[in-house]
This record gives C-alpha cells, structure tokens and sequence, in this order.
C-alpha cells in the first residue's frame, strides 16, 4: 500500500460530458508505465483529475497515494504529499522568474525553509543534465519559452521536486528527436525505487529512450488492454485502428 | 477556483495610528482669504508671494472642476478644513531637535534615524510644516540645495521665483489652485551643473491631524548635466472623516540632465489625494516618475512630462493597487513640444475586493514636435467580479513623423495559472500573490530595494483574504 499509486473505477466529466468511464490502474514505486490511446481517449483528462484540476469532475471512483485517497485534497496539497505532474502545456506566469518559483515549490514541498546553498547547487547541477544555460532561471516562467524549453522546464521542475509518483502527459509532444533525448534523460535520472512513473503519450517514439515496463493502451476513457514494452511497438506498426475495433467487439470487463 | 470575494478586514493598514500632538499654530477652518493672510504673517513671506495666493484662492473659487471628476465638488468637505496646522515651530536639521513626541510618531512610521545613512538627506513633514530636512554635509559642499520649500524661498529667493509656479500655474486646475492658495512645507531641491546626487533624497510626509488639508508644494531644479533621484513616502490616521492632501510638484531637468522621482503613496482610505505633478524637460534631459498608487481612498494624479527641449525623454511608471473602498485613478502625461524627442508610460493596475482603478493618460504631440517616438503600455489586473478597471487613453497627435504605440492589456489570475503553480505544492494564496507580484514586478525592479520591499509587503497585505 505504502508504495502503490491506484486509480479505482475512476469515472470523470468536464463540463456534463462524461470523459472517464471507469479506468483502473495500480502503479507501484520503481515501476515505470506508458499509458497510450488514440486523440480523444481521455489521456489528458486522466492527468487532468490526478492533479486535481477544478474543472475536471470525478463522479465516482478512487484515487488511493500510498493508500489514501486524494481526491479530496487541493492540488498543492497532492503536490506536497508527493504527487507531480509535467504539464502538456504549461502555462506562462509573467514576472515570476523560474528561480523564485522552484525555490517557493520546493520549500513548500519540503514542508520548511531549505538551504539556499544546497538548493541552489542541486539547481546548477539538474540544469546541467538537462542543457539548460544558468541565465533560464532569471527568465519569467514560461514567457517566451519554445516548446522544447517548456518540457525541459517541466522535467526540472520534476528533479528539483522528486517526486514519489510523476505523471508526464505528452511530454515528447513537439519535441525534436534531441530534445526528446534530453527530457528522457532527466526521467531516466530519477527513474528508481523510489519514484513510480505514468508516461501518458500518444506515439511509441519517447519509450525508445524511457523504456516502460508496463504499456497500458486506452480507448473511450478505459484502458482496454495491458501488456509489456511489446505492445507499444506493436502499436507503432498496426496503429490504434485495430484495437478500436477490438475494444467495441468486446467490451472489457472490470 | 478564481481569486475572490472574501470581505476584507482594514486590519492590516499599521499606519492608521493617530498621535496627541499639541498643535502650536492653526488656522480657522475653510479655505478663505483671512487663513492665507494668517499663513503669510506666520511664514513672513513677501508680498509677491500673498498676492499670489491670494489671486490662486479666487480661481480656486470660480474655476470648474475637470469634467471626469464632477463628484468631488459635493464630496469633500471643503469648508470643514483646516487649511493650516503645525505641531512644529521651526524645521530641524539634527533629528535630536525635532521635538521628542514627534520623533515618536516617526519611529513607529519607521523612520528612524538610521534611514538616512542610506540617503543624501532626509526630510519629514507632519501636517503642515516640515519638522525634520538635512543633507549629507558631502552633497551641499557640492552645492546641492535640500531644504523645505518654505526655506527655499527665504534662502534662494531669485532662483525660487524664476521657477516657482511656472511649469503649474494655479490657473492649470482646481486643485493647483488650492495648493497655490496655501501650500506649505514640501521640498526645495537645486542640483547645481554637472553634479550628480548618487543617493536618493527623500521626503515622508504625514498627515495627523483630523480634517485637515496638506499642500506640501516641491520645486526641484537640475542644472545642465546634473542628476537626482527625490523619493517620497506617506500615510496619514484612519479617522470618521475625510481629509485632502493636494500636492503641486514642479521639476525642472535642463540640458541633459536626469531626475528620477519615486512616490510611494500609502495614504489611509480617509484621505482625498488630489496632486499636480509636472516635469518641464530640456534639450536631451530625461524625466522619470515612478509613481506607486497603493493608499488613499480617492487618488486624482497623472505625473506629466513636457518634452521642450530637443532629444528629451520623459518616463512615466506608474503602479496602482485599488482596494476595498478606493479608487485610483492614475496615469501620466506626455507632451512633445520639440522634434526628436522619446516618451513611455508604463501602467500596471490592479484592482481587488471591489476597488476601482482607471488609467487616465494623454499623449500630445505639437506641430512642431516632429519626429517624436511614444510608447504606452498599460496593463490592469482585475482580482474580482466586483472589481473595476478602466482605461481612458487620449493621443491629439499634430507633428510630423510621430510614431505613437499604444497597447493595452486586462487580465484576470486566471484558473490555469493558480492550478499550475498550486500543482507544485504553492498555497493558494501564496500562487496568488505570486502572480500579482509578477505582474508588477516589471515595475517594483526599478525601484530601490528597500522600496521594492515596502511595495511588496503593501501589496500583499492588500492580497490577504483576497482568495475564497
């Protein structure tokens, strides 16, 4: 219990139209899953409800962090229990510079004043792993940045806050194939005992450099079929076509 | 989620305070021509100067209020004001002179003494006279000229009157008028040529008595190639009633000078702030206003810059926050009356808990200012459904060649934003402040650092119990 992250019959809706039908999944610390599905499956309401966005109504179900259940807290109150997740789109705070902002969220994640000089070494340090020039961290959060610089920001974020579970929603979206290795550098980094990992994508490509263990496909907000790193090549080859069909042949049991 | 609607509770105003001071002088009540008779008999000014004030009270009296402000002709209580009070006989220049309860009053403002080792001179004026001006003995070795604006026109009477209500006449407005009938204290600044002040001189004026109208009037002259930055702080008691604070500011930056002037303004809700502030700017001279708006329940005050000379460049920053039960309305002026000149105004507005800011700006170009470069931004933040921002930009464009830009922007802390930032463990409220403090920060960096301070820790007392 102490080391699962476990979603239960999770059924969400975003303004009345139902997105999540269901969807069961346990990840557990050490672990590292792929959770993919066609546009329109649900995978960005998934991460959406996990974090505790207000616009995103759970109606029934369970979301159980180490045996408690979160769904009732605020999404800060996620964030310092341990929770993280990198953002498909993160959104831009003008004026608030990027190394204000880590230094607020990780004392807030540490639950009490941290050491500068420690936090600001480690900064150096996860800055350089992700090739991030040291003037990024004056700039305004997110003002201005391209795309590559956004997720690599969000992947820092994740360092700096280590996280026990992280999910990373289209993290590789509008990465070039460099950039897509830097990011999975970073998650390979912190990959380890004691972080679980959900990597929601849409293409196999980021899982060439953050090899799954497990590969979950969902379709119509259920995950429809589970299977090991095999699968997402298999997806790569056949494409989401026929497991669409397979899933409306034969309605999975929960 | 979105960031409201709490009441807010005026705790958190600390300057609110009020101290028993034993007034020595004070003048009947109402704006009339025997308090001004009595003021020239207790200052011992020239004739000139009487006149003056008398001839400023009559167009007080007979001139229209501007047209987007007919509601302060019935609000303010003008003829239950007490036009001149002094808890001080004379203006000291060893903190030790100022009498002792009046030291008080300050320590607790926080003006203490050690504030000046940071500074080249310290001024303090409480009510209507300045109980406190000295200068670094470095600066007026140099020449530099720091005094109260009624010393200036004792000490300096030629180079007083040569400046003296000529960028403001009392015709300019109302409440120019008003000042100009019975101004006292203020500050007289000379910055001789080529002489540059490196540390700010700085002015806090307090208001204490009740009902009470202060007119501090501030004539600032920077000689060719000189340079300074003046920096003012206020606040005044909370009381049952209203009073007025009606300030004119003259500066004058001749040739290729620079004159910075930051106000942080952080009167009680009480007050009525109704102030004229001008620069006249010489060829390649450059004016700055930093003016940060966070006090009084009514601020009238656009700072304006007149380009007269060629290649002059006058700034306009100006910061407002409109809490519970205020209204700030605030801008600046730009005027181009030479060819080749710049102008920016940079506004940051935000209003919450049901205030109202509105952004009042002109940008004129004369026929002879040809080839001029104007840019304005102004930019509001709007905390609540029951907030209010407004912007009234006028541009009467005549010379050649202008290039004028103009953008405007309103926001709200928007939902995705305080998700973000709350999804990393950040507290609500710690996201918001966040976001307002971002929004200003544009601003609060080109301010002193212990300013920049002050601005933060007023904003965020504002933010308290902003979200629900």
């Amino acid at each position: 219990m102490a080391n699962t992250f476990e979603i239960v019959d999770l059924h969400c809706r975003i303004e009345e139209r139902e997105i999540l039908k269901g969807l069961n999944l346990v990840v557990r610390k050490g672990e590292v899953h792929a959770l993919m599905g066609p546009n329109g499956s649900g995978k960005s309401t998934l991460a959406n409800a996990i974090m505790g966005h207000p616009k995103y109504e759970v109606t029934a179900g369970q979301i159980l962090m180490k045996g408690e259940n979160i769904l009732e807290m605020d999404p800060d109150e996620r964030a310092r229990k341990g929770l993280f997740l990198a953002f498909q789109y993160p959104c831009e705070v003008p004026g608030v510079r990027v190394g204000n902002f880590l230094r607020l969220a990780c004392t807030a994640r540490a639950g009490k004043e941290i050491d500068m000089m420690e936090f600001y070494d480690k900064l150096e340090l996860k800055m350089k792993v992700l090739d991030m020039d040291e003037k990024f961290r004056n700039r305004y959060l997110n003002e201005g940045f391209s795309g590559g610089e956004k997720k690599r920001n969000e992947i820092l974020q994740m360092m700096m806050l280590e996280p026990e579970f992280a999910v990373l929603d289209e993290t590789d979206s509008g990465l070039d194939i460099d950039a897509l290795k830097v990011v999975s550098r970073g998650v390979n980094e912190l990959r380890g005992p004691d972080l679980g990992v959900l990597i929601i994508t849409h293409y196999e490509r980021i899982l060439r450099y953050i090899s799954p263990d497990f590969v979950h496909i969902m379709v119509d907000g259920k995950i429809v079929k589970s299977g090991g790193a095999d699968l997402a090549a298999h997806l790569e080859e056949h494409g989401y076509d026929w497991i669409v069909k397979e899933a409306e042949a034969t309605p999975v049991k929960s | 989620m979105s960031a409201t609607t709490e009441p807010f509770v005026h705790g958190a105003y600390k300057e609110g305070f009020h101290d028993d001071l034993k007034t020595l002088r004070t003048s009947r009540k109402g704006a009339s021509h025997e308090v001004i008779d009595y003021m020239c008999d207790v200052k011992g000014e020239p004739d000139w100067m009487r006149q003056f004030r008398h001839r400023s009270l009559d167009i007080f009296l007979t001139k229209e209020l501007p047209p987007w402000l007919p509601g302060l002709r019935d609000e303010i209580a003008y003829d239950d004001i007490t036009y001149y009070a002094s808890p001080v006989e004379k203006s000291a220049n060893r903190w030790e002179d100022v009498p002792e309860e009046i030291r008080r009053t300050y320590d607790k403002l926080g003006i203490a003494k050690e504030e000046q080792k940071m500074l080249g001179g310290l001024g303090a004026q409480i009510d209507s006279e300045m109980a406190y001006h000295n200068i670094q003995e470095s600066l007026s070795k140099k020449g530099v000229v720091f005094l109260s604006c009624d010393e200036g026109l004792k000490q300096y009477p030629d180079i007083f009157k040569e400046h003296f209500a000529k960028s403001i006449p009392p015709e300019d407005n109302k409440f120019a008028a008003l000042n100009s009938a019975f101004w006292s204290g203020g500050s007289f600044v000379y910055i001789p040529k080529g002489v540059k002040c490196d540390v700010p001189l700085s002015v806090y004026f307090r208001i204490n008595a009740e009902q009470f109208g202060q007119f501090e009037r501030t004539l600032i002259i920077c000689e060719d190639d000189s340079f300074c930055h003046y920096v003012e702080g206020c606040s005044a008691p909370i009381y049952t009633t209203n009073s007025l604070h009606s300030a004119v500011v003259e500066i004058f930056v001749k040739e290729r000078a620079r004159c910075r002037y930051t106000t942080i303004q952080n009167w009680s809700t009480d007050v009525y702030n109704l102030v004229t502030k001008r620069a006249f700017v010489y060829k390649k001279g450059v004016m700055e206003w930093v003016d940060g708006n966070l006090g009084s329940g009514r601020t009238v005050k656009y700072p304006s810059c007149y380009m007269v000379g060629e290649g002059a460049h006058g700034e306009i920053l100006s910061l407002a926050s409109a809490d519970k039960n205020m209204w700030q309305d605030a801008g600046g002026k730009l005027v181009f009356y030479a060819p080749n000149c710049t102008g920016r105004i940079n506004s940051k507005s935000i209003s919450g808990h049901g205030g109202r800011s509105s952004y009042r700006g002109l940008v004129q170009v004369s026929p002879e200012a040809t080839n001029c470069r104007v840019q304005v931004n102004c930019d509001a933040l709007i905390l609540d459904e029951q907030s209010r921002s407004d912007t009234y930009p006028v541009m009467e464009i005549d010379g050649d060649l202008a290039t004028v830009e103009h953008e405007a922007s309103v926001s709200n802390v928007s939902d995705e934003q305080l998700f973000y930032l709350m999804s990393r463990g950040i507290r609500k409220e710690d996201a918001v402040s966040m976001i307002v403090n971002g929004f200003i920060e544009p601003i609060v960096k080109e301010l002193p650092m212990e300013f920049a301070v002050e601005i933060n820790r007023l904003i965020n007392l504002q933010m308290e119990g902003s979200v629900g």
